[in-house]
């Protein structure tokens, strides 16, 4: 094979790569679409939904949850929940392992979907409990089937409230259908 | 000198002035023309470091520098504004006076080089009748230039690129000079003004085995990829360039790109026309300003600089010297005997018979391919046999 054509070839891979269109995007103006499932760099709270129970500040394996509730009175009746004072997420440390998502009882705390949260000072990378409130609703679906049910995405400008996330109600379980399949499987 | 267009220009211009000071028209004149296309080579290199990026990116799947400016077209100056208002940090170690030296002896020589470049039809700075000499002459203190830089920086690495590039760039200077004597020899002038005007055929086409060696040496010669191990930062860390900072950096960084430029410009001028149209008849395309000719296909060059660039990947040293005493010299000198016996045979050539002396250059341009690679082929040292070599030693 004359000397020469392996460099030709080569040429040609670059000309061709040269030709065809650039796989850059320019962030700021265009951006590109994430999974529905992406795990964002925020979080999302329903405070209609949370009890201040602070299950998520528990299961944090780095503990960086900050919970501060206070009593609503001298006895609980059903339906009443503790009065939140601080609820501080420090992003400088979270590791986005979702375990606070997992173990929230009343689908109150998601993931969120944002990814443009960078500030310049790491005090600054603490959410706050009012950022918590009025940050907008658009939760991940990470750990949420019930929102990849209702085709829930938040990269296409939805948000859903405190009400339409909640799993569905479990239904009583047919316990002989159950033992059936459980045989059948075997 | 009587029929450089922009000379007269200016000296009529300045014809107010007395007899007496017809001296001080001509140093007016020739200072402004001067100063002109210095300054032209200056953008032309800014937008060439705007061009490879740009160009470099798209080879790469990417966008390039495209914020400063519409399309990024100011980038470049911002980067020399950066570089300018940089620290100019000169270490303990290095030779102070040889230091500051070498930035300045490397820029000079690409200037001067455009003193004999026709970039236009009757626009040169002047007709130097050895202007193929002077080119020769004036790259090879590039040599010498980094060679200050390598040794006057007190820094190992710096001092072994350096010591690399000496010895690369003057073997490439041997296969340059005699590929350019095949040029000289059928144009019959060293006057890169008379060069441009005797290529009734662009001589890329009578001399395919000289293009080919020209341009792989000069490729070396400027330093650009794959011959650009005497900067490697894979394993020197920038070569000689290394202690370098700010207003010196960018003065090296200057000099390797305008003389990518300028080399582009010679390689227009000898092997493809120059100002003239590249391919058909002479007397076309006179409508068509030649300088714009000139500029079309100086781009073109820096295209295929680029490309290669994103292509080769770096040769070792030992290749690098091997390919050019091996394949380049002799490649250059069966190129000069042969473009010696072609002129013997016709003098003043008829068409008929210039396209003959192609054929003749094409057909023995592809029996040295086939030759040389029968003769690399076999040089080469299989994997095999080296692993059986070491078991036998081994053995023994």
């Amino acid at each position: 094979m004359p000397y020469g054509i392996g460099i030709l070839k080569g040429m040609m891979v670059t000309m061709a790569n040269f030709l065809r269109k650039p796989s850059t995007v320019q962030y700021p103006e265009t951006r590109l679409k994430q999974h529905p499932r992406f795990r964002g760099e925020d979080f999302v709270w329903y405070e209609e939904r949370c009890t201040g129970c602070a299950s998520c500040a528990k299961y944090c394996p780095l503990g960086i949850i900050k919970i501060v509730t206070s009593g609503s009175g001298s006895q609980i009746s059903e339906g009443e929940k503790y009065k939140l004072e601080t609820f501080d997420i420090e992003l400088a440390r979270c590791m986005f392992c979702g375990l606070c998502v997992e173990a929230c009882p009343y689908d109150a705390l998601h993931l969120g979907s944002g990814f443009e949260r960078a500030r310049e000072r790491k005090s600054d990378l603490v959410i706050p409990l009012e950022e918590l409130r009025s940050s907008p609703k658009r939760p991940s679906t990470w750990f949420r089937p019930q929102l990849e049910k209702k085709n829930h995405n938040p990269f296409e400008g939805q948000t859903i409230t405190w009400s339409d996330v909640a799993r569905p109600a479990i239904q009583d379980p047919d316990y002989e259908d159950m033992g059936k399949r459980w045989v059948d499987d075997r | 000198m009587e029929s450089n267009n922009i000379f007269n220009f200016l000296k009529d211009f300045f014809n107010f002035l007395p007899p007496s000071l017809s001296w001080l028209n001509y140093i007016i004149s020739g200072f402004i023309l001067t100063f002109a296309v210095a300054n032209v080579l200056l953008i032309t290199t800014a937008l060439f470091t705007y061009m490879e990026r740009r160009v470099l990116a798209r080879f790469q799947s990417r966008l390039g520098p495209n914020r400063v400016g519409p399309f990024g077209i100011l980038q470049p100056f911002a980067d020399i504004l950066k570089l300018i208002t940089k620290e100019d940090i000169r270490p303990t170690a290095a030779d102070r006076f040889i230091f500051f030296l070498a930035p300045i002896v490397l820029v000079v020589p690409v200037f001067l080089l455009l003193a004999v470049i026709p970039f236009g039809k009757n626009m040169y700075i002047v007709n130097l009748n050895i202007g193929a000499l002077f080119i020769v002459a004036v790259t090879t203190i590039a040599a010498l230039a980094i060679f200050l830089g390598g040794w006057g920086s007190g820094n190992r690495f710096a001092l072994l690129g350096a010591s690399r590039a000496v010895a690369m760039l003057i073997s490439y200077e041997v296969p340059m000079i005699l590929a350019l004597v095949g040029v000289v020899m059928l144009s019959g002038s060293m006057s890169l003004v008379d060069i441009v005007e005797a290529q009734r055929l662009p001589f890329i086409l009578l001399q395919p085995i000289g293009f080919f060696v020209f341009f792989l040496a000069a490729t070396a010669e400027m330093n650009r990829p794959p011959f650009d191990l005497l900067e490697a930062e894979s394993e020197l860390v920038a070569g000689f360039h290394t202690e370098y900072s700010g207003t010196k950096f960018a003065l090296l960084y200057l000099a390797e790109f305008a003389e990518a430029v300028v080399f582009a410009g010679i390689f227009a001028t000898l092997f493809f026309r120059g100002w003239q149209n590249p391919f058909v008849p002479q007397d076309w395309f006179q409508f068509f300003p030649s300088i714009i000719w000139f500029f079309l296909k100086m781009i073109f060059f820096l295209f295929i600089f680029i490309w290669i660039r994103a292509t080769l990947p770096r040769l070792r040293i030992d290749q690098v010297m091997s390919f050019a005493w091996k394949v380049l010299f002799p490649l250059s000198l069966i190129n000069l005997i042969l473009t010696a016996l072609l002129v013997t045979i016709w003098p003043e050539p008829s068409t008929i018979e210039l396209w003959l002396m192609v054929i003749i250059n094409l057909a023995v341009g592809l029996l040295c391919l086939v030759l040389f690679t029968r003769f690399l082929e076999h040089n080469r040292i299989k994997p095999t046999q080296s692993v059986f070599l070491a078991t036998k030693q081994g053995g023994q």
